[in-house]
């Protein structure tokens, strides 16, 4: 065989081989113990994998925590976490998979509104509830799903509580705001001008950029003849860190301001000395200050060798909601394992759970009552930046 | 109106440049393959990205040996540059070896190449990502700062309806080395013999290769040139924008491919001017568009801008705008 079709018959083993060894095969060890498995959905690879992962190893380690109790009931609890790439498409693909896995009783996730918004009607039709760290956009609850539920804040709260802090605590009167076309950049940029605009503020401008570039600097000239006071961007940090990167460079030593979708260590690792200056809203609380969230992170840091990201803890949180909600229908359906309608009238239920970053109490929508939006800045090129106000509903 | 364009026009012109000889190299890689083989070589965008992930792979092992803290930054880049072109040409080469020679023998149709591109293209965006993915679970590498030292043009004090316009340092690195390595090619495919041997090659493969020329000889040196150029690029993209992902390479190939039909296909100084002058537009409709349009469309229309300039260019002119003037296709 000459060497032109060894080179392809090569690659297609290689392939081969990699498939066979992705399709490891789900142990049992059981027990004789029922199986309950939560879901996880969550990017794991792409742009947004830090934030992703973080919420998953969060859920992991909540479901660690519980095993023992569950244990006791006659039961082992397991987490099935996918990823949903923050692809839409994929999400609804998962949703159907996990949606079909009789085990599978309920779900943490997404990250994403625009992957949370079409995979939870998958979730609606088979009553699988599903409790989400992260996703901000109003729709996502604003629907009245009766699977759905959030722990954290709503960007018609995130949104005016950063047009408030800009507009009277860094005193800035024109502002030029960029977003990214997503639904959630987009739908947190309008948010921010509604209320900037009531406040007084001048908007003196409001452009879009495509995902995926890496060159705004065409915008960010425009930006600079308009002489802004604050440049707002409501997008995720991808983009972001290198808006930040590329306004600097251009000689803006104003302050720039973000939603939650900055809160990561990449938007440091991308922008670099830049981000200095740089302040965030975002609907995650530092940990680090109570004592409670300095445990959990050093529990999280020893279990995986990671620092905690600002979702580590909501998605501890999330887990914690579920496995509640569950214990109390494992209970009232006389220790014996409940259906999915029983979990998910039963997380809806949860009132006053304390957990390590945030209190939830559900509304009849799946907010949570207790949600904050915090405010950030970076002071020095490092993660997590400093926390500089905390606003409640 | 005219007031806030003529403004902004001394940065509108840096950045566009900026971004115009970046897409005019690797349109260069498109112009050149195109006018040998008559196809269009979709994987060719990323080669480039995978040439900025080599150069970001070099950077990272030359500082962890402490290179940069004892070398001038110029010298690093130097070798992370040449390693980065040499690999990605070889790449070049063993694409064209595996993927498109094979078809050619069997005298394939040319849209099975083209399509066997696309797949290259899929191929190399997918191993990077994965290679890139392994250590973090994140595909975007963001490559030590460099040349990062930034230039105030007073234009304002010469010419007071300008503003000022600032530059970083390695601004005039992307455009010296982009202008170094376009005159040399230039150079090297009208004044020496394996330019001359490509040029007899494009214009008709059987009669040269009667001329005694090795006609898949040509072929490889002209991928490897191209791809070479494109890997290069991908450095210098790394070191001006900070930040790469494996996805780069499709956008601006796209774009590369644009500014190289927009030149006229197949002409390589065609795609040189095709690229500057699609990065000019590109930046001054990013910036200036909502400024003409009174804010009814905004700086994300930038691409449609450029686009319908193209179209316009193409109706009136299918051959792009270098396609008759020279002769020769190489």
């Amino acid at each position: 065989m000459n060497f032109k079709k060894i080179i392809p018959l090569l690659a297609v083993v290689v392939l081969l081989l990699g498939v066979i060894g992705g399709c490891s095969s789900k142990s049992g060890g059981s027990n004789g113990k029922t199986v309950i498995e939560i879901g996880s959905q969550s990017p794991l690879s792409g742009g947004s994998a830090t934030l992703g992962d973080a919420i998953r190893l969060g859920a992991e380690l909540a479901i660690d925590d519980q095993k023992a109790a569950f244990a006791k009931k006659g039961f082992t609890i397991k987490l099935n976490y996918v990823d949903d790439q923050g692809d839409p498409k994929k999400g609804v693909a998962n949703a159907q998979i996990l949606a079909s896995d009789k085990d599978v009783l309920a779900l943490v996730g997404h990250l994403n509104s625009g992957v949370a918004i079409p995979s939870s009607e998958v979730y609606e039709k088979n009553n699988l509830p599903m409790v989400s760290p992260a996703t901000t956009a109003t729709d996502v609850t604003d629907r009245g799903l009766k699977t759905v539920n959030r722990i954290c804040a709503r960007d018609d709260f995130q949104g005016p509580a950063g047009a408030n802090y800009a507009v009277k605590t860094l005193k800035a009167k024109k502002i030029f705001v960029i977003q990214d076309k997503t639904a959630y950049g987009s739908g947190l940029a309008d948010q921010f001008r509604k209320q900037a605009k009531k406040l007084g503020a001048e908007i003196v401008g409001y452009e879009g950029i495509t995902v995926g570039e890496k060159d705004f600097n065409g915008v960010l000239s425009q930006a600079m003849t308009k002489k802004p006071d604050l440049i707002y961007f409501g997008g995720v940090y991808a983009e972001g860190g290198l808006i930040i990167k590329q306004a600097r460079q251009k000689g803006f030593n104003g302050p720039i301001m973000g939603g939650d979708g900055l809160d990561s260590s990449s938007t440091v690792q991308i922008a670099g000395d830049a981000v200095k200056g740089v302040y965030l809203t975002s609907v995650a609380g530092d940990v680090t200050k109570t004592e409670k969230g300095q445990e959990f992170a050093k529990k999280y840091k020893d279990k995986f060798d990671k620092n905690v990201e600002s979702y580590s803890a909501y998605g501890y949180d999330a887990a914690g909601v579920i496995l509640k909600g569950l214990m109390n229908a494992i209970n009232d359906n006389d220790g014996k394992k409940p259906s999915r309608e029983q979990v998910e009238k039963a997380i809806r239920a949860v009132q006053d759970y304390d957990g390590v970053t945030t209190k939830v109490s559900f509304d009849d929508k799946g907010d949570n009552k207790f949600a904050k939006v915090y405010i950030y800045n970076f002071e020095q090129a490092k993660y997590p930046p400093v926390q500089k106000a905390e606003i409640s509903q | 109106m005219l007031a806030h364009i003529l403004q902004n026009l001394p940065q509108v012109l840096i950045d566009g440049l900026t971004l115009g000889v970046v897409y005019a190299v690797v349109a260069i890689g498109y112009t050149m393959v195109y006018g040998i083989l008559e196809l269009i070589n979709f994987a060719h965008g990323d080669v480039f990205m995978t040439g900025a992930f080599i150069g970001a792979i070099v950077l990272f092992l030359l500082m962890g040996m402490g290179f940069l803290s004892a070398m001038p930054a110029l010298i690093v880049f130097l070798i992370v540059i040449v390693i980065a072109a040499i690999a990605t040409g070889m790449l070049g080469v063993g694409i064209e070896r595996v993927a498109y020679r094979p078809l050619r023998r069997k005298n394939a149709p040319k849209l099975i190449a083209l399509i066997t591109s696309i797949g290259i293209s899929f191929v190399l965006e997918d191993a990077v990502r994965f290679i890139a993915e392994l250590k973090t679970g994140n595909y975007i590498v963001t490559a030590p700062s460099m040349f990062n030292h930034k230039f105030n043009v007073d234009v304002h004090s010469v010419i007071p309806f300008f503003n000022n316009a600032t530059f970083q340092a390695s601004f005039l690195l992307v455009l010296i080395v982009t202008v170094v390595m376009l005159v040399s090619l230039d150079l090297f495919v009208n004044k020496t013999k394996w330019g001359m041997a490509m040029r007899a090659v494009a214009q008709d493969r059987d009669t040269a290769s009667l001329m005694t020329i090795n006609v898949n000889r040509v072929i490889s040196v002209t991928f490897f040139i191209g791809s070479a150029l494109g890997g290069a690029t991908g450095v210098l993209f790394m070191i001006q924008y900070g930040t790469i992902d494996p996805y780069i390479g499709f956008i601006l190939g796209i774009k590369a491919f644009t500014a190289a039909v927009l030149g006229g296909i197949g002409n390589i100084r065609g795609a040189m001017f095709g690229g500057v002058m699609l990065g000019l537009l590109e930046m001054f409709a990013a910036a200036n568009l909502s400024v003409i349009t009174h804010g009814a469309m905004g700086a994300e229309y930038k691409d449609v801008f450029a686009f319908i300039i193209l179209i316009l260019v193409l109706i009136f002119k299918p051959e792009g705008l270098f396609g008759k003037a020279v002769v020769e296709k190489v």
